[in-house]
């Protein structure tokens, strides 16, 4: 199969909805003749023009109220917030307008939207562009929550994503942009709230979030020369949350780990966890049940200090010998 | 604490001719509109009646006194258009013609209720009527209207939404940016502030360091109107040309309703902050006696559409309280689409 970026896998995704679907239309700010920040929208206000590649004001509270105003009357609108870390500017309109509305309104409106964002550290960009906020999203009923780990992943789940007729919190992450993986050229959906078995193995059970399905991956081939065969379980959506997998593999392998880039304190690892324990799963643990997070500081700007703020595949490693070898 | 009385005087910046006006819209109208005032008011007192006899589960903000605003904006609407209002929206609501039954089913937590007894008094919607709802943020209703007015650009469709909000979403930053995308794309969409002079305690003179609030709308290019609030035709008038100026595409215009709420800001208000004296004079610019006087009323015949009023009223009370309460089996429901 042919092979794209991931960022180029999002454009594909973002293209083909809107050729097909006229209400589909981006709103954000610099998408148009910029391309977008990291380039998910270049070229597409040349193929789709001005009326609907919309260039903002640097005005997220305005982005998230416009996609709002828009789903509620018959659009299904891409908002792009520049870095996640902006999002916060957004929080009233995504949290208590978006995600509330239908509920509040007896389930007699809808409001179909994606809020695309790129989180994550690893660019030197420091404390203020590099958040993982995804966790604050999760908690909030009426929001859907979607983390793309590959490309194939980023554009079936972007595709369902539009088409799902509910606010979507759409997380990327910048250092997997320029990552490739096979993509098809056509069309495709990979349904919201269906978690992905990225590899199989009978020792132990990693669930991953994003780039750190990536660094799992290269962990278990380090780990599979030892002797230890892991399994990575990708949530891929993170609310609505697919836990079977999770917990059918955890049965299997009475180890697990958790693994994300976002502080551990009140991040996503600990639902997992949660979810683990109150399982059947509970009766199958041959170890604690452990995440491996971000570390409980903002992220720095120095290059050395920003690589060990965040999990890297030799800490993965490392976590995971412990785990199986009973020394923790 | 103010001690001075705050009677301002409100002028016009259009002009407002009520014989034209009267002519123009004609005396069945003219009565209705008043009709629909004497609702508001009835609802209202009765929503207070049903509180002070503990029948109400949550509180409720009143807006007794603002009449004028909601049935002056909305009847200068066109059938289609939208409604984005805020938390003190009992009001527009009525008069965007919803149905009080229902609206009191909803007051009163019931499943009959617009919104099934979820939303209560302050999320009241119908989005069947393209009411998009009341809001309990303040000027949360504000970048919502920037892309209902994208999308009615985008579907040509010629709609036109009123966003109403207070004098205290005039200070939040989310109202800065909402006028700006608004005008730098020619929304058709119309700003009005209703201005009922009190964001919760804090008076307007303490809270903006300029005279009129439709001053702001210079910052953004668009027009900007003030007119009295407790003038029914003045504020027909004034969202009347900014509506038109909306669906010609030529952008919203930012209007402000100068009003004066009768009561406090919600139930649990002891109106420390003002003095009776203030509200007392304020009562004398009642806007459904200044309507009933300019059509020309008696005492005796005003009475009758208040009596009317309060039949409705009474109606809905009846089916409200015959309708049953949210099964608890449902209370997952309506989360997702």
């Amino acid at each position: 199969m042919r092979e794209i970026t991931y960022v180029e896998a999002i454009r594909e995704a973002l293209a083909q909805k809107m050729a097909e679907d006229p209400t589909v239309f981006l709103i954000g700010e610099d998408i148009g003749i910029y391309g977008g920040a990291f380039g998910a929208t270049a070229g597409l206000i040349e193929q789709f023009g001005e009326e609907r590649v919309i260039d903002t004001p640097i005005s997220e509270a305005g982005i998230a109220g416009a996609c709002i105003g828009a789903a509620l009357t018959g659009m299904r609108p891409v908002g792009e917030i520049q870095f996640m870390d902006f999002v916060t500017l957004s929080m009233e309109q995504l949290v208590l307008q978006a995600a509330k509305i239908r509920f509040m309104f007896g389930g007699k409106a809808k409001v179909p939207f994606v809020l695309r964002m790129p989180g994550g550290s690893g660019t030197g960009a420091a404390a203020q562009h590099s958040e993982s906020l995804e966790n604050w999203f999760v908690h909030v009923p009426g929001l859907k929550v979607v983390m793309p780990s590959t490309p194939y992943d980023a554009k079936g789940l972007l595709i369902a994503a539009i088409e799902d007729d509910n606010p979507v919190i759409f997380v990327e992450h910048k250092l997997l942009y320029k990552v490739k993986g096979p993509v098809p050229e056509e069309m495709y959906r990979i349904p919201l709230g269906q978690s992905h078995i990225v590899r199989e193995g009978k020792d132990l059970t990693i669930v991953a979030t994003s780039v750190m399905v990536q660094r799992a991956l290269q962990a278990a081939e380090q780990l599979q020369a030892e002797g230890i065969e892991v399994e990575i379980i990708d949530p891929r959506t993170l609310r609505p949350l697919d836990d079977v997998p999770i917990i059918r593999s955890v049965k299997k392998t009475g180890r697990a780990l958790v693994v994300h880039e976002a502080v551990k304190m009140g991040g996503f690892g600990g639902e997992i966890v949660a979810r683990i324990v109150e399982s059947e799963a509970f009766d199958y643990l041959e170890a604690p049940v452990r995440r491996l997070a971000g570390l409980d500081i903002p992220i720095p700007y120095n290059r050395t200090l920003e690589y060990h703020a965040v999990p890297q595949v030799e800490n993965i490693v490392e976590e995971a010998r412990k785990l199986v070898k009973g020394v923790y | 604490m103010s001690t001075q009385p705050n009677l301002m005087v409100i002028e016009n910046t259009i002009p407002v001719d009520h014989d034209q006006l009267l002519t123009e819209l004609g005396r069945d109208q003219a009565l209705d509109m008043l009709a629909t005032m004497c609702l508001i008011r009835a609802f209202e007192e009765k929503a207070e009646d049903l509180f002070a006899r503990g029948m109400v589960h949550g509180t409720m903000h009143l807006s007794i006194g603002q009449e004028a605003v909601a049935v002056g904006a909305t009847r200068a609407m066109q059938k289609g258009d939208y409604l984005l209002n805020h938390h003190r929206g009992h009001g527009h609501c009525l008069a965007w013609g919803s149905d009080v039954n229902l609206m009191m089913a909803e007051f009163l937590g019931k499943e009959t209720g617009y919104c099934r007894g979820r939303g209560g008094s302050m999320h009241i919607a119908n989005v069947e009527a393209n009411n998009l709802g009341a809001n309990g943020i303040v000027g949360g209703g504000i970048p919502i209207s920037v892309g209902v007015g994208l999308s009615i650009k985008m579907r040509r469709t010629h709609q036109v939404c009123l966003t109403i909000f207070g004098d205290g979403a005039a200070n939040e930053g989310a109202f800065h940016e909402s006028l700006n995308m608004a005008s730098i794309w020619d929304l058709p969409v119309v700003y009005l502030c209703e201005n009922n002079q009190y964001a919760m305690s804090m008076p307007m003179t303490k809270a903006f360091n300029i005279e009129r609030i439709s001053q702001r709308a210079c910052a953004y290019g668009i027009p900007g109107i003030t007119v009295d609030g407790n003038d029914v035709l003045a504020v027909y008038a004034a969202v009347r040309q900014a509506a038109e100026r909306a669906r010609s595409g030529q952008g919203p215009t930012l209007v402000e309703a100068v009003t004066y709420r009768w009561r406090g800001h919600s139930k649990s208000d002891r109106q420390a902050y003002r003095t009776r004296e203030e509200v007392k004079a304020w009562q004398q610019r009642d806007p459904i006696r200044r309507f009933a006087g300019l059509l020309g009323l008696s005492e005796q015949e005003l009475a009758v559409y208040i009596s009317e009023a309060q039949r409705k009223v009474e109606a809905a009370v009846a089916f409200a309280q015959a309708s049953p309460e949210p099964d608890v089996s449902t209370i997952l429901e309506g989360v997702y689409a």
